[in-house]
């Protein structure tokens, strides 16, 4: 028996062609915005920009350290750039250069960060970061968005376009669900509540917002009723919308494609903590690297998929 | 602006060597030695060849940009932005004090005028120069990126990573500055990392190297750098050698890393502030 999805697609497309797409879209809207990219230029699907302005377009070769000064140079004089290479380069390798030259000086640069988590696949443990969200968080100033299908990666890197100050966008490589409208108004800092429910609360962000989808129509053929909430950004975090939530439901799950250490549970918990103790599971990695796999294989086997959802809501409520 | 006598020139850099050593003095901290190695050459680019509007906007279209990527001479900028009219030159009292602009490093957080971009973590301002020069150019405003480095500073990676860049994109509206004292914190650099052939290391990388060889005589750095500035819009990115010495105008502090980052104490204080003349008046 097949489930009773409350969101269905027809289509499955990387999220970085999202942020492809939305860049070129951007592009031609506002002559301002510049692109940057450390020879990555075909996997951040950054080429059709780079076809189409290539006096605004830098390829700074392999040397994000210089990528990140850049950017924020361009700035001063009214640029808006998107830097752009894989995750693990977009912040541990230049974590000090975002610290002083963005997030310090407060500059306008969209820093672009692309197979990001486990379903980077089969390139492993060097290239899988699993922190990158929790290292950014922490900056004053800085912004964070982890969307979580096609459309909802292009809606919010038209929308970065427009937010004045830093900003950490996240996306990925494998190929997922469009699940949400391609027309949809992307609101940064808004959570959205995709789902309603009474049981129990499932916060989820980037890739497994479709896990939590899935997870719920599971839920719901056991007879409890999980509200989820697409928490696309993780900084600011939309705290109204959580409390009213879990006020609602007295439980709730976060779920995640990064170290439960430092990453939208912990935000969420955070919150909670402070304003509204309950119950809380985290769905995410546990203080582990990731490995060499499909991204199927390594979702399941580092339980970051709807089954373990099922569970660790099911956990959150016996906990009430 | 107007053009100011050497002489007056001359004064001012007498004067920022008072204002550098009584502001770390009043805090007993920060780094005295190389700002007061570089006074001809904060004066002689903000007083004499920086196209500069002290009424400061952030963009800086239309005007020529300055960067210091050593954030560590911040007493002698924040000396040299007071007296040209950035900031009112009673505020250096406030220098590394809790509550100031002016931060130990150079910040924007508190919106001083004068400062673009935070630094201090070495290494990092040469790129944010370039991508300021890029962006002039993306603009098609034909005015100039100044940025000036330490010379112990050209051990971070990035600097190389920027000059392969700055090169290969024929950025030629640029003048980097090394303050080539030969001394950084913990001794000469030849100890601590020799820097080898710093000429030949720019110009391999595809810059154009121009030396000013007595980078603590006014004279000299004045026509070098009017010279550096003839040199750009030719398709290369422009490198100064300034060759200046840590501490000078200061006996006992010249020539030496012992005062990059210690500040002198009340009679040393006396003893250096005796070897220069207050000629504008202290703040």
């Amino acid at each position: 028996m097949s489930l009773d999805l409350k969101f269905t697609y027809t289509e499955k497309k990387d999220t970085r062609s999202g942020f492809g797409d939305g860049f070129l879209e951007v592009g031609r809207k506002n002559p301002n915005v510049v692109g940057l990219c450390a020879d990555l230029i075909g996997s951040l699907k950054m080429g059709a920009f780079q076809k189409e302005f290539p006096d605004r377009f830098f390829q700074t070769g392999i040397a994000e350290a210089n990528m990140i000064g850049l950017a924020a140079g361009m700035t001063i004089g009214g640029k808006i750039p998107f830097a752009g290479t894989f995750a693990n380069f977009a912040t541990g390798r230049v974590y000090d250069q975002i610290r002083q030259s963005v997030a310090y000086s407060e500059k306008n640069v969209k820093i672009c960060a692309s197979h990001a988590g486990l379903t980077l696949g089969e390139d492993g443990a060097t290239h899988q970061i699993l922190e990158d969200v929790g290292m950014m968080k922490m900056l004053p100033n800085m912004t964070v968005i982890n969307p979580c299908d096609y459309n909802q990666t292009k809606a919010a890197t038209i929308a970065i376009a427009d937010h004045h100050g830093p900003v950490y966008l996240r996306f990925g490589r494998p190929s997922w669900p469009i699940f949400t409208p391609a027309d949809q108004k992307f609101e940064i800092g808004k959570a959205w509540k995709m789902i309603d429910g009474k049981d129990v609360t499932i916060f989820a962000t980037g890739h497994l917002v479709w896990e939590a989808v899935v997870a719920e129509a599971m839920l719901r053929e056991e007879g409890i009723h999980a509200e989820v909430i697409n928490i696309h950004t993780i900084k600011p975090l939309d705290q109204e919308a959580i409390l009213e939530s879990v006020a609602k439901t007295g439980c709730a799950v976060s779920a995640e494609e990064h170290q439960i250490n430092g990453g939208l549970g912990d935000s969420i918990a955070q919150t909670l903590i402070l304003h509204h103790p309950a119950p809380l599971e985290y769905v995410g990695v546990y203080d582990q690297f990731g490995e060499s796999g499909t991204p199927a294989q390594l979702l399941e086997k580092y339980g970051l998929n709807a089954e373990n959802i099922v569970k660790a809501a099911k956990r959150a409520i016996e906990r009430k | 602006m107007e053009k100011l006598a050497i002489e007056q020139l001359q004064k001012i850099c007498t004067q920022m060597r008072r204002d550098v050593l009584r502001m770390v003095h009043a805090v007993q901290s920060g780094h005295p030695g190389a700002p007061l190695g570089c006074a001809e050459f904060f004066v002689g680019l903000y007083f004499d060849k920086l196209r500069h509007n002290p009424d400061f906007n952030m963009d800086g279209k239309g005007e020529d940009l300055f960067f210091l990527s050593n954030g560590h001479l911040s007493a002698g900028w924040y000396s040299v932005l007071a007296r040209s009219g950035y900031f009112p030159i009673e505020e250096l009292r406030t220098f590394r004090k809790i509550n100031s602009r002016l931060q130990g490093h150079p910040a924007t957080e508190e919106g001083l005028p004068g400062i673009r971009i935070a630094s201090g973590s070495l290494g990092q301002g040469l790129s944010v120069a370039i991508g300021a020069a890029q962006a002039k150019k993306l603009n098609s405003d034909d005015s100039l990126v100044y940025v000036l480095m330490g010379d112990g500073e050209l051990q971070e990676g990035q600097i190389w990573e920027a000059a392969l860049y700055g090169a290969h994109y024929k950025v030629d509206n640029l003048i980097a500055t090394v303050d080539y004292n030969g001394q950084q914190i913990d001794g000469p650099t030849e100890k601590v990392m020799d820097l080898k052939n710093l000429k030949a290391k720019w110009e391999a990388f595809g810059w154009e190297v121009n030396e000013i060889k007595n980078g603590n005589d006014l004279q000299s750095v004045l026509d070098g750098l009017e010279k550096a500035k003839s040199m750009t819009g030719k398709g290369k990115p422009i490198l100064n050698l300034l060759y200046t010495e840590m501490g000078y105008g200061v006996d006992f502090m010249v020539g030496t890393h012992k005062w990059h980052g210690s500040p002198p104490n009340d009679e040393q204080l006396a003893d250096a502030l005796s070897q220069l003349e207050e000629t504008l008046g202290d703040y």
